[in-house]
């Protein structure tokens, strides 16, 4: 499967990753290069096959629905970009 | 003093020969003099380092010391250290200081162990040469114009140039195997779930393992049952006891029975290291081990299986970082879409991108399927293949890496070319198996890795293996010149 450009932008959007309009060729052909690699697994018969969600075949673990953690608000918010009465800052979403 | 192992030191220290504040200075005054030419710290913990190792020669004096008390180690940067920037090797964590310890930090660091800094690594543990660092590369300290591997590869780096005694990592595809290898030294990736990935930046979650890297099998024996252990804060530790790694290391291995994958001595193993291989097993021949054949038939397919599923993790995983709550941000925004695309831009490096990318292709609508569902399935395939191998051997050896270490920048420009070096250790991932590398030699003047392959939880006869052959070679105990 190669991929165009445009696809390029599409999945970078998709991510939400800025992509410089130079490096778009360069993605493009990287990209093409790896599914071209993966595509390599249409060879192998899989018919009824149980898709391997955990290696070990575990199962999600419960926990009693208890408070553990303790609010350390404050001190993450230490780290945040830009932050105002304890909440976290973005620019205006609704005009 | 800088080549004795963790053994030997902690001997040293319980017997007041040294006291750990001056071992701690040592492995700091070499980090200040050598580092230089390898780049394996991202960050120095001078002062830190030091209170510990103070409160440790305390512990010592009061008799209360385990066999880590007082011994300097080097955290990967990808652990969360609360207080110490954690980096992961990314721009975007450039300003990350951690509001928590990982599990393994808070482990290591009860047990009394000194960490002296941050390792550097592949750009959150994407790579396999720890050159996609926003640090720039980490250099192999047998030759400086060759990488360690990755991403582990600064822990690895400093291990090897003997900086520090220990150092951790982590393995999502071989990146504690292949750096141990490339740089001649010993690591071990545990059973998945056997080490906690609380605070250990994730990167995909159901290949991520913790592991030590250390000089000898004895070492990483002692780094192990410190760090491993059930967490009741990573949903996917396994809940059953940790073994006394060291009680078994000194068992016998008459009778051993090794399986050579077939699949793993074919085209595109470097000759020289595969003579070396060949030799190991001689000598595990020596020590009373029978060697056959057996063939892993859909290990051809772990690459291509594991360039589906770990990027599609990774693509979910870094989701979380949107320039919102912690990390880097781009300046003068025009709109909340906008601050997400650009600061994730800028903040990633161009190998993770790729992978966030081929992530986000394959789990987008209509291509579910064919690639994620696909993989799982072949996933299973490999597993399975394991599973029957065991079922008449004990070990499986091979090689680690099918070279030796390659030229910085050789293989920057060619993403599957990078992937291939990992050929003989994804497989491992993918069926969650504990694995090891230990040196077994050198091709070209270079480091080769032998790779032991254990089933599940067979961590303490895998370093019971490596030890042995440790105790009849002494590939291990080698120094690069320039930093002996």
């Amino acid at each position: 499967m190669a991929l165009d450009a445009s696809q390029v932008e599409k999945i970078a959007h998709l991510a939400r990753l800025a992509i410089d309009a130079d490096d778009i060729p360069e993605y493009a052909r990287n990209l093409s290069d790896i599914l071209a690699f993966v595509e390599q697994l249409e060879s192998v018969d899989t018919t009824s096959v149980v898709p391997l969600a955990h290696p070990l075949d575990a199962t999600q673990r419960l926990r009693p629905d208890a408070v553990t953690e303790t609010n350390e608000r404050e001190i993450f918010q230490a780290h945040a970009p830009q932050t105002e009465n304890g909440l976290y800052l973005v620019p205006k979403v609704i005009e | 003093m800088h080549q004795k192992t963790v053994v030997a030191l902690s001997a040293a220290l319980q017997q007041g020969e040294i006291s750990s504040e001056e071992l701690t200075r040592a492995c700091l005054e070499r980090v200040a003099a050598l580092d230089g030419q390898l780049n394996s710290f991202i960050t120095v913990t001078e002062e830190s380092a030091l209170d510990a190792a103070r409160a440790a020669d305390d512990r010592i004096k009061a008799g209360e010391a385990g066999p880590l008390t007082g011994i300097p180690f080097a955290h990967k940067d990808i652990f969360c250290t609360r207080g110490v920037r954690t980096s992961c090797g990314s721009r975007m964590l450039d300003n990350f200081i951690a509001p928590y310890d990982a599990t393994v930090t808070r482990k290591l660091v009860a047990a009394g162990a000194i960490m002296i800094g941050k390792t550097n690594m592949d750009e959150f543990a994407m790579g396999s040469s720890s050159e996609t660092s926003y640090y720039g590369p980490v250099r192999n300290p047998w030759n400086t114009s060759t990488v360690p591997g990755g991403s582990s590869g600064g822990s690895a780096a400093a291990v090897a140039a003997c900086l520090v005694p220990a150092s951790t990592g982590t393995d999502t595809g071989g990146s504690i195997r292949q750096p141990a290898a490339l740089c001649g030294i010993t690591g071990i990736k545990p059973t998945y779930g056997r080490v906690s990935r609380y605070g250990m930046i994730a990167f995909a979650s159901s290949l991520d393992q913790g592991g030590p890297f250390a000089r000898t099998a004895e070492d990483a024996a002692l780094m192990l049952g410190v760090m491993a252990g059930f967490d009741p804060r990573d949903s996917t530790s396994v809940e059953r006891p940790v073994e006394d790694y060291r009680a078994t290391l000194n068992d016998s291995l008459q009778g051993l029975k090794i399986g050579l994958p077939r699949e793993f001595f074919g085209d595109g193993l470097d000759g020289q290291v595969g003579a070396a291989v060949d030799a190991a097993l001689e000598e595990y021949k020596k020590l009373g081990a029978g060697v056959t054949e057996i063939s892993l038939p859909n290990a051809r397919y772990s690459v291509p299986v594991y360039y589906v599923v770990a990027p599609a993790e990774c693509s979910s995983n870094l989701s979380r970082f949107d320039g919102v709550r912690y990390g880097y941000r781009a300046d003068d925004v025009h709109d909340l879409e906008d601050l997400y695309k650009r600061s994730r831009g800028e903040g990633f490096g161009a190998e993770v991108k790729r992978r966030i990318m081929i992530g986000t292709y394959a789990l987008s609508a209509g291509y579910y399927d064919a690639y994620y569902l696909k993989a799982q399935q072949v996933r299973r395939q490999i597993r399975e293949d394991f599973l029957k191998a065991f079922e008449a051997v004990d070990v499986i050896m091979g090689p680690t890496s099918p070279s030796v270490a390659f030229g910085i920048g050789e293989k920057s420009d060619d993403p599957v070319s990078m992937y291939l070096s990992d050929i003989y250790t994804i497989a491992v991932n993918l069926a969650g198996l504990p694995g090891m590398s230990i040196p077994a030699g050198f091709a070209s003047d270079m480091p080769v890795g032998l790779q032991l392959i254990g089933n599940y939880f067979a961590e303490g006869r895998l370093l019971n293996v490596a030890h042995q052959y440790q105790q009849v070679t002494d590939w291990h105990m080698k120094t690069p010149e320039g930093f002996a």
